[in-house]
């Protein structure tokens, strides 16, 4: 109420010990955003070195480099260390997963016994439900010319479970993978899949480079 | 006989894998045939993160005005459902305040966790308000508190003792959410977020369960979340009693008059406090001296306590588990942890390099549950300090700390009336 005529008691004294502290958490808070404001531009983990290249730069607002875009993160999976447990199907936030299994048609060996449509031992090549490895019936097999079969995912059916990538990962190609698709994916601050994910196969990569898929090299790329 | 077949292959899998990448050649095709790509679709575009940040900051803005100088709970109200239905249903509680002090803490701790600027401005943004003008965020930008707020029918009374026991329980969350979060074990204030399954209808149903029973229970105590419960609650309670320009009760001044006595549900108005204390001056220093030794010996304790308490937090790291489970030699944990013991054989590191790094896990609890023993003990010490020490007040004020900055109160002050009536 007398704000004005309290210097010099005990309640100007505590006045002034609140403001001090107000400043200094302010100066602390706006400190902090702009440490991460400024790490967003130069030496962000991903780009070690960064920081050399901008020192001196005159204008970092007027920055060209794709880093801003860059330091986004959304949740991918590796494929060359997922096994393939089944968890990715079960896990997620979302009623039918984020994770789907996607075809790389230009490893694939378009195979007549694909080890990952069919089951193990199966008597005739045929795509009767009891033949399929997948248990939605999500793979379309299409006959292209002899002795060559297309492979291709029905994503609306995938259900993520993995089982057609670790056939076709141990007797095929490994052109079938688990990935998480980011139309689908809400990028959860802690991925529910990861956290039970037995492999650590999941990490956050930039949101400009979202996709791990395995080249015939084995290493990852998009 | 087939079994033996499969097992031959198995076995020969890895001499066959380290020969050629590719076990069957790509076709060349004579039909013409061309080869569809895999479609990749990208995610959110970084534009709407930026749309969440403005829609924050406008929020936030928009409920000082209302709050401090339009002083409507109408409009505040309409506020809140704004943000309910945007933060909440529509973003699906996602990305939140709460949540951010973990991003925060990972990022703080230097272990290499991005943290992205919207999260940050999602962290800092509300702390800055509740500075300067209390917890604006609490009363109409947080979808947690909104939804609570929707369910507050027959808002009952809690003790004062009672509630500030109960307001140690966010404390000790923070502190655990801190810490597991920047061990990079666990982000405890997701997991366990029980609205996050209601706005999404779906999710764990134990949290789901615990969502439902907590807006329930939010009928008659009013928003037991965000009062009992929420970590970064603390950190705005602790903001808003530094707060500069705080609401208060009447527009003017206060006539003393006893009508909005009642009118908080969050038991956040102080009555006045006019009468001298019975006790002697001497008394109540000595008072004052045992508190604070008290709180020193809570600090020395907390900290002997924390610094043991690795046994128990550092399982939920992953690899502290995994390193466990493996030295461990038991059927049983082996059974329970088969697959991930399965992905840890298949992949390249070795048990010794697990328990190095599991180590170190363990040694960051030690330190950290040291610092947040004392640190824990220190802040029960002086809230028993907070309790025994009287303010004179002459007026109807709120609790700077506690009140969220609602409204509720405007319209049972008499002076409020005064003032529309012009």
């Amino acid at each position: 109420m007398s704000g004005k005529q309290t210097i010099g008691t005990v309640q100007g004294r505590r006045e002034f010990l609140r403001g001090l502290l107000r400043g200094l958490l302010l100066t602390g808070l706006a400190g902090l955003g702009a440490r991460v404001a400024l790490n967003r531009r130069c030496g962000s983990a991903d780009k070690p070195g960064q920081a050399e290249l901008c020192k001196g730069c005159p204008d970092l607002s007027a920055c060209p480099s794709p880093v801003l875009a860059a330091d986004r993160k959304v949740w991918q999976l590796d494929p060359a260390k997922c096994i393939q447990c089944g968890r990715c199907a079960t896990n997620c936030v979302l009623q039918a997963s984020a994770v789907k299994c996607v075809h790389r048609l230009e490893m694939c060996g378009y195979c007549r016994l694909c080890f990952g449509f069919f089951q193990p031992g199966v008597a005739t090549l045929n795509s009767a439900a009891e033949n399929q490895v997948c248990p939605t019936g999500a793979i379309r097999r299409k006959f292209i010319e002899d002795p060559y079969y297309e492979y291709t995912i029905d994503e609306a059916l995938c259900i993520g479970c993995g089982k057609c990538v670790k056939g076709c990962g141990a007797f095929g190609n490994g052109s079938l993978v688990l990935q998480v698709r980011h139309d689908r994916c809400v990028n959860c601050n802690e991925c529910s899949i990861a956290r039970n994910c037995p492999a650590d196969a999941f990490r956050q990569v930039p949101a400009t480079d979202p996709y791990l898929f395995r080249t015939k090299k084995g290493k990852a790329a998009t | 006989m087939r079994r033996m077949v499969w097992l031959f292959l198995l076995i020969l899998l890895p001499v066959l894998t380290a020969r050629s990448e590719n076990r069957f050649p790509q076709p060349q095709f004579e039909s013409g045939y061309t080869m569809p790509g895999a479609t990749a679709p990208a995610p959110r575009a970084a534009s709407y993160e930026m749309l969440d940040v403005v829609i924050l900051t406008a929020a936030l803005s928009l409920g000082t005005w209302l709050i401090l100088r339009k002083r409507s709970r109408r409009g505040v109200f309409l506020l809140t459902l704004f943000s309910l239905l945007y933060f909440g249903f529509w973003r699906k509680g996602c990305v939140c305040s709460i949540g951010s002090i973990q991003n925060v803490a990972a990022w703080l701790s230097g272990s290499g966790a991005a943290l992205p600027l919207g999260v940050a401005v999602f962290f800092i943004l509300p702390l800055i308000f509740a500075l300067l003008f209390g917890r604006i965020f609490c009363a109409a930008v947080c979808p947690l508190g909104a939804i609570q707020e929707m369910m507050i029918l027959f808002p009952i009374r809690i003790p004062r003792p009672v509630s500030r026991a109960l307001g140690l329980i966010p404390v000790v969350y923070l502190g655990l959410a801190i810490l597991l979060a920047a061990t990079g074990s666990a982000f405890i204030i997701c997991r366990y977020d029980p609205f996050v399954p209601v706005f999404r209808l779906s999710g764990e149903p134990v949290m789901l369960l615990a969502g439902v029973v907590l807006l329930l229970a939010g009928i008659v105590v009013a928003r037991p979340f965000c009062r009992f419960l929420c970590p970064y609650g603390v950190l705005l309670n602790w903001m808003s009693r530094l707060s500069k320009w705080h609401a208060t009760i009447t527009p003017d001044e206060c006539v003393g008059c006893r009508l909005c006595e009642r009118a908080c549900p969050f038991d956040a108005i102080r009555l006045p406090m006019t009468s001298t204390p019975a006790e002697s001056r001497e008394t109540g220093v000595r008072r004052i001296k045992r508190l604070l030794l008290l709180m020193l010996l809570l600090g020395v304790v907390g900290v002997w306590v924390g610094a043991r308490a690795d046994g128990m937090l550092a399982p939920l790291n992953a690899r502290v588990r995994l390193d466990q489970v493996l030295r461990s030699h038991d059927p049983v944990l082996e059974k329970l942890y088969a697959t991930e013991l399965d992905a840890f054989r298949g992949g390249t590191i070795t048990p010794e390099s697990l328990t190095v790094e599991a180590d170190a896990v363990r040694r960051k609890f030690r330190v950290g549950g040291a610092w947040l023993g004392g640190i824990l003990g220190v802040l029960f010490g002086a809230s028993l300090l907070g309790a025994s020490i009287r303010r004179s007040r002459e007026d109807y004020e709120p609790d700077r700390g506690e009140c969220l900055s609602c409204a509720r109160c405007y319209q049972s002050c008499p002076r409020e009336h005064e003032r529309l009536k012009q």
